[in-house]
């Protein structure tokens, strides 16, 4: 059976488990429902747990290693002089052999061994999901008949029922922990591979960056090279520009609308700011890239300035743009949570409303206003599609905005996306930026949301 | 002695008055500039948006006068729609181009007038025939759809002061467009191709489609696990959890994983449910899962004020009628709690429909023509679609890009209106 309906029909045998031991329980205690320790749901939500969940995570771990392991049989099936291949060769051919088995364009030729191999997949595949159906349908079966056998008017199905749910809650809540546990894992291991080939020296303290390794080993200027400093003074003076342009707008926009602005500019002038927020990055990078862009670089030419057609400044200026509500939106939560007491002292001694944001609000205020200047530094430099789209594309070590820089997000997007063979220097290098991308940003926010806290602590 | 110091105090005070007024006055001038500013922006980006999409919506079609000779299409007279769709369509729209301007002889110049016509007339000649074979034998009036040069062309997007060297049509074809003009074979009409369609090759034939699809199983994916996880954290968190450092380390995990860049989850996705667990590529379940992992930060920070909003006193008053534990938290406290809740799973989704780049990374990039039938089809979301349309050298994509953009703004704005509603009609002030 598919994988959907085998679903469908599980979540319907559960909802037949609730009845049968909701009626069940009432049997039990011949109708008179005071007879029961609970109430006669949770006999129900009991008969559903045993019927729903072995089934459920049968289904779960079947789907998560299913075609691992039948690859590994399917491998294993070969005859031994495909065996003996180097392994690109080797998933260059099961690669072959799974588009062969869902029915896509193979490249190559067809021969005797692959349609050999290619039937014992479709075997294999056949008898995993025959095999899955007739053991998820037995266990919730077999679930449904053992609870309702189990079931007495004296049974403390509420205690267990709770207990169980309990139990759901926390693992739902370790899923955050997994899922940090899931990134640090996938970008470390792909890094540590990396490192194997490409020195961390090199790579750290490398100027130049081309990450091409040669198809044959006679090639000229393809040996590849991956000095990651450009990216990351690509990355920084992007980020800068952005920063440059969010800061004073935001933060200025957030004092307005905390201490001038009546009530009414504040209702609509907010809400207005925080649209740009919820606009996706990738129609602020079609913005940056089709008005943005041929703005600046025709500007320059007015002014007799080369402007690269794919200029940091652009990329910058919109990222900027994207960033004000969020400076604005956390500067505004900071300077409110300043009490009044303390403009009131500053307005009692005769500072005007000037002299009391910008002597006595902000020095208050700051420790939360750097925090949330971090945040979206970070933001920042993880940004992705504004640069992917807006910034250029080869590496370039240089400070001067007007021209093309490129960097972190955008390398790890174009080595990533297209053609890739999963073991090359050039894929890993994608898992190497990630991870200097993840642990950077990382701290930063560790940094701010700390700072953010502990100033809060400090008003509350 | 006394006196004078205390006057001068004052004229100190007075002669400095009217600079900070003036300060006062420029400082409340930068914080007016930075909002407006942030206005101007806003206005820009949309106003630079509908300017450039809103013309799409509608497609240059040209009328051929079409004879549907049954040689061409079904040779052998048997009518089955075997023999009708394989029929030699493409020579019957060359046919009625070449009727239309009999004086082309040409074979350059031919090759040229049939570009005037978009690859997808002969679709749509099929379908018709295919719909009704009675049309075979006949002569009919059929609008099909322009080239998007032409469409471009009758926009107004290519200029046509331009020398023809740096034109996509030369004078001749542009010639050939002005008399179907004149000759009213030439009509804009609303482009449902565009809602209806896949993407494609040929601007005047890619639609929106198969991404609006290919984002909805994304999105159901997305909520059908993130919302449940979400509400069972953010209970746990806020009503279960005892304060130790186990709770500390999920607290700051969440808080931190709100603030990762979204890319690494793509890593995540590649790493883990590609290469580790064999999912199939640019599936909408992969994507689902990736922005599951995504979203769950918000719902959960979101559900936990939700939350604390319900005042205790409705707690001690379910306990103290003999409920359990669990009946208080399920029967009283998530019910008031759902409104804030439901706000919080809208505004995360939100997010998810417009998130692009760690579906860059699980290969949602790829051409997909066909709209996705389930969540593991291949497929693409709107957000890529997007992305994937800016990319196309054509000028007509600009066009269908900003189009796009304006959908994709109009579902992100209706679902937050949702949220707004919902909060608005069901917060209570307790």
């Amino acid at each position: 059976m598919q994988a959907t309906p085998l679903l469908i029909v599980l979540l319907a045998l559960s909802a037949v488990a609730y009845y049968l031991g909701r009626q069940r329980s009432l049997v039990v205690a011949g109708g008179r429902i005071r007879n029961l320790h609970s109430l006669p749901s949770y006999y129900g939500v009991y008969t559903l747990f045993w019927c729903g969940i072995p089934a459920l995570v049968l289904f779960a771990l079947w789907m998560m290693f299913q075609d691992t392991i039948i690859q590994g049989l399917v491998i294993s099936g070969l005859p031994s002089d495909i065996q003996a291949l180097p392994s690109t060769e080797l998933n260059l051919f099961m690669n072959n052999l799974q588009n062969m088995v869902s029915g896509n364009i193979v490249s190559g030729e067809i021969d005797e061994t692959m349609k050999n191999a290619a039937a014992h997949y479709q075997s294999l595949q056949g008898y995993s999901s025959l095999i899955l159906t007739v053991l998820a349908l037995v266990l919730a079966v077999a679930g449904i008949l053992w609870a309702r056998q189990r079931i007495t008017p004296q049974q403390r199905t509420r205690n267990s029922v709770e207990q169980t749910v309990t139990i759901l809650l926390i693992l739902c809540s370790t899923v955050a922990i997994f899922t940090t546990i899931g990134i640090v894992m996938s970008v470390l291991f792909e890094s540590i591979r990396f490192f194997q080939q490409v020195p961390m020296t090199d790579f750290v303290f490398g100027l130049e960056w081309s990450p091409q390794t040669a198809m044959r080993t006679d090639q000229v200027g393809s040996s590849g090279a991956f000095g990651a400093i450009p990216l990351f003074v690509g990355t920084l003076l992007i980020s800068f520009i952005a920063m440059l342009v969010a800061v004073p707008i935001g933060l200025m926009s957030a004092i307005y609308l905390s201490e001038y602005a009546s009530s009414t500019v504040r209702a609509v002038a907010k809400p207005l700011l925080e649209i740009l927020a919820g606009i996706p990055t990738v129609v602020y990078g079609f913005f940056a890239a089709l008005t943005v862009a041929p703005f600046i670089r025709d500007l320059g030419t007015m002014l007799g300035i080369p402007v690269a057609s794919e200029s940091a400044l652009a990329a910058g200026l919109v990222m900027g743009i994207m960033i004000i509500p969020f400076v604005s939106s956390l500067s505004d939560d900071v300077i409110n949570a300043v009490p009044q007491s303390l403009r009131d002292g500053a307005y009692g001694l005769g500072a005007t409303r000037s002299e009391t944001i910008r002597q006595v609000i902000i020095p208050a205020a700051l420790p939360g206003i750097v925090g949330g200047i971090l945040l979206a530094v970070s933001r920042a430099i993880g940004e992705t599609m504004i640069v992917v789209m807006a910034a250029g594309l080869s590496a370039n070590l240089t400070l001067n905005p007007l021209e093309m820089v490129t960097t972190v997000t955008v390398q790890i997007v174009t080595l990533l996306t297209g053609d890739q063979e999963f073991d090359s220097a050039k894929t890993l290098a994608a898992f190497a930026l990630g991870l200097m991308l993840f642990t950077v940003t990382l701290i930063l926010n560790i940094i701010a949301l700390h700072i953010v806290r502990k100033y809060r602590e400090q008003y509350e | 002695m006394n006196e004078t110091t205390k006057k001068n105090t004052m004229d100190i005070v007075k002669a400095k008055l009217a600079k900070r007024y003036a300060r006062e006055q420029r400082f409340r001038a930068y914080g007016i500039v930075a909002i407006s500013l942030g206005m101007l922006f806003l206005v820009m980006l949309f106003v630079s948006i509908i300017s450039q999409g809103y013309g799409a919506f509608f497609q240059t079609y040209v009328k051929l006068d079409v004879e549907f000779s049954a040689e061409k299409i079904d040779p052998q007279g048997k009518r089955d729609p075997e023999a009708l769709s394989s029929g030699d369509y493409g020579n019957l729209v060359k046919e009625s181009v070449r009727q239309a301007f009999p004086e082309v002889t040409g074979r350059t110049e031919k090759i040229q007038l049939y570009k005037l016509v978009s690859s997808g007339a002969t679709y749509e000649l099929r379908n018709r025939v295919m719909a009704n074979p009675e049309l075979i034998g006949t002569t009919q009036s059929v609008w099909v759809p322009a080239d998007d040069d032409v469409d471009m062309l009758v926009k107004g997007h290519i200029d046509r002061n331009l020398p023809e060297s740096e034109r996509r049509m030369n004078n001749q074809q542009i010639g050939w467009v002005e008399k179907l003009e004149n000759a009213g074979r030439i009509e804009k009409r609303f482009n449902l191709v565009f809602f209806t369609g896949g993407d494609s090759r040929e601007p005047e034939l890619a639609g929106i489609w198969g991404a609006a699809v290919g984002s909805f199983y994304t999105l159901l994916v997305t909520l059908a696990l993130s919302f449940p996880i979400g509400v069972a954290t953010a209970v746990y968190l806020e009503e279960f959890a005892p304060r130790n450092k186990w709770t500390d380390i999920i607290e700051v995990n969440i808080n931190n994983l709100a603030a990762v860049p979204s890319i690494v989850f793509g890593l995540l996705g590649l790493a883990v449910f590609i290469n580790l667990f064999g999912l199939p590529r640019s599936a909408p379940l992969v994507g689902g899962l990736v922005l599951t992992l995504m979203t769950l930060p918000t719902i959960i920070i979101a559900g936990r004020a939700a939350l604390k909003s319900v005042p205790p006193s409705i707690r001690e008053a379910a306990l103290g009628v003999g409920a359990s534990k669990m009946q208080t938290i399920t029967h009283h406290v998530l019910p008031l709690a759902m409104p804030g809740m439901l706000t919080g799973t809208i505004i995360g989704m939100a997010q998810a429909l417009g998130e692009t780049a760690p579906l860059l990374m699980i290969g949602m990039v790829a051409f997909i023509v066909d709209i996705p039938g389930s969540a593991f089809d291949p497929a693409t979301v709107l957000p890529v679609q997007i992305y994937l349309w800016a990319d196309s050298p054509e000028r007509a994509f600009v066009e269908k890009t900003s189009a796009a953009i304006m959908v994709l703004l109009g579902f992100l704005i209706a679902m937050n209106a949702i949220a707004v509603i919902l909060r608005k009609r069901f917060e209570r002030r307790w």
